[in-house]
């Protein structure tokens, strides 16, 4: 597809790109660059029965479970690291039984997007043999054989062909991944399309490279020169993107290295209340997602004063005196 | 003697087994603690990396996350979880890294459930489930694991083989196809476990002051050879100084 056109608003974008039953791919690690914008307006639209997929990520899985719009995952970790262990949403609906979810490890997930990024079926590791990862399936196989969108298999047990030796080699294979639509919140990109990420990259660039569609949320539109001065940072490029959006604070409450830290207000006192109970959780999408308009009557609600104050640091990439406890 | 809290005599006892030439994989809270004091009291040559890819981290804040900035400003490199991953499965790189997992469930040989109690589809309680615990279990050279004592913790069979220690004992790791050289220390708030050389079953390697064998036995699951149990020796007032106002002087981790 041609770059004209890419430049949308986040409404847009989420129309043309997230349907219903969509395989769908989230970039971010725990408390950090997770694309919460995006999430609060895929909730918003009212999309469901998605079937998400991560490495290992908390805030915006869990919003998006409570939200109503998910009915598989796919993952390794559901937390916010220490200001959730297990996010509550996501612990919750496990539970109730309303979410399947499909166990891999960080390493598996990694490589299923990686395979998808380099159009093979499947790549090969040693994590996980004798585990539970590789005995214990989410979906059950009269699942897989049902629906074609999954792979047939959770994973499959081989013996290494090239092996000389008499000692066990075997390895796990695990299926790609090629999803529908990834999204990633990035500190800048350009009107076509080509990203920069700055600090820890975690499976983003995978995820992106491996999907059909890739919608990015930024801080910041940037000229297409400007990202020409460091080349080696844009890590993925305007023909592997759909739609750019620009959107400040798209990660917030998580962190954005370099642009914002994450909100320890929110994410250890606010989020953890109001996602433990089911009716103060109602209370919390009425007002803060479907309550708003956009993503800027949301930053309303927050406050300004409150984002101000999480602002980073330029040295160190985040705020070193922001209150932690 | 000095005053200090079990969870600073944790920290430091498991600080005092990390070897200079050690390359830590961490995890948050006291895995980090635990990392931070090694390198500032007895093996400043460490080197500490995150499984999302940050190496050679320098702390000035402690992290409250695998992906916090906090861990990203000051790294000799940051890459993403394949790179950080491969350094773990290649067999000459991953030799040499001693990782610290947590866990809710652990068993005689090691084995962690990070997972799910209960039936997996339908857990009775659900965790966050593998991350990168499954890698570290199955990949790194070798690994130890912070747990809290408890009889709900320590537990004869796991619910969910999360994370493989020895899996059902002797062989089973080779047997299995797993690279990785297995569980080596546990290390809880008020004991320490190592497992058999023979058996691959944990017994009790030392108990802090003020413990008993006898009680710690009480506080576990299955039963563990005893035999072998030392006390520990407390910390000192130079590791406690060091641990306090150099590894965590804003009491992230540590309890005021």
């Amino acid at each position: 597809m041609g770059n004209a056109g890419k430049v949308m608003e986040l409404s847009e974008a989420v129309e043309r790109y997230v349907h219903d039953g969509a395989l769908i791919s989230f970039g971010g690690f725990s408390a950090t660059q997770c694309p919460l914008a995006a999430v609060h307006e895929i909730i918003r639209q009212r999309v469901r029965n998605l079937h998400a997929t991560s490495c290992s990520n908390g805030q915006a899985i869990d919003e998006l479970i409570g939200g109503g719009c998910v009915e598989r995952v796919d993952i390794a970790y559901g937390g916010t690291g220490r200001f959730a262990p297990t996010c509550f949403r996501f612990r919750r609906s496990a539970e109730k039984g309303e979410i399947a979810v499909e166990d891999y490890t960080n390493y598996q997930m990694t490589l299923r997007f990686m395979a998808g990024a380099m159009g093979v079926p499947f790549l090969p590791t040693y994590t996980s043999l004798g585990t539970d990862i590789v005995n214990k399936w989410g979906y059950s196989e009269e699942d897989r054989r049902e629906d074609p969108r999954l792979p047939p298999k959770k994973l499959v047990l081989m013996d290494n062909p090239f092996n000389r030796t008499e000692q066990v080699d075997r390895l796990v294979l695990v299926p790609a991944l090629q999803p529908d639509i990834t999204i990633l919140h990035a500190q800048k990109a350009d009107r076509c399309g080509n990203v920069q990420l700055l600090g820890l990259l975690y499976s983003d660039v995978e995820q992106a490279k491996a999907s059909k569609n890739v919608m990015i949320t930024c801080e910041q539109i940037v000229e297409t020169d400007d990202l020409r001065k460091d080349p080696d940072r844009n890590q993925i490029l305007s023909f592997q993107v759909s739609a750019v959006v620009e959107v400040p604070w798209g990660a917030y409450p998580t962190a954005l290295y370099r642009y914002y830290d994450y909100d320890p207000w929110f994410l250890r006192e606010f989020y953890p209340q109001v996602a433990k109970d089911d009716a103060q959780w109602e209370g919390y999408v009425a007002k803060y997602i479907h309550g708003v308009k956009n993503r800027a009557e949301f930053l309303e609600l927050i406050g300004r004063e409150r984002l101000e104050s999480l602002r980073a640091d330029e040295e160190v990439g985040y705020n070193p005196r922001l209150e932690r406890r | 003697m000095a005053e200090y809290s079990l969870q600073e005599m944790t920290a430091i006892t498991a600080a005092r087994g990390v070897r200079n030439s050690d390359i830590i994989l961490c995890g948050t809270g006291i895995a980090t603690l635990a990392a931070i004091a090694a390198k500032k009291i007895t093996a400043p040559g460490v080197s500490i990396f995150f499984e999302t890819g940050a190496v050679d981290v320098q702390f000035k804040q402690m992290p409250l996350s695998l992906a916090d900035p906090r861990i990203m400003h000051g790294a000799i490199r940051l890459a993403g979880l394949a790179e950080s991953f491969a350094i773990i499965q290649n067999r000459t790189t991953g030799r040499n890294i001693l990782s610290i997992l947590g866990a809710a469930q652990i068993d005689p040989y090691g084995n962690l459930n990070s997972t799910a109690i209960g039936d997996f589809r339908r857990p009775k309680v659900r965790f966050s489930g593998s991350g990168g615990g499954c890698d570290i279990g199955s990949l790194a050279g070798r690994f130890w694991i912070f747990m809290e004592l408890g009889i709900r913790k320590f537990v004869e069979k796991v619910d969910y083989l999360t994370t493989p220690g020895f899996l059902d004992g002797p062989g089973a790791r080779e047997k299995a196809g797993l690279p990785g050289g297995g569980p080596e220390r546990v290390i809880t708030n008020k004991a320490t476990f190592r497992f058999d050389a023979e058996s691959r079953q944990m017994y009790l390697h030392s108990y802090y002051p003020g413990f008993t064998p006898a009680a710690i036995q009480a506080e576990v699951g299955f039963k563990i050879d005893l035999t072998r149990a030392v006390e520990e020796e407390p910390p000192t007032e130079h590791e406690l100084n060091i641990l306090r106002t150099q590894c965590d002087p804003d009491k992230m981790v540590l309890k005021s």
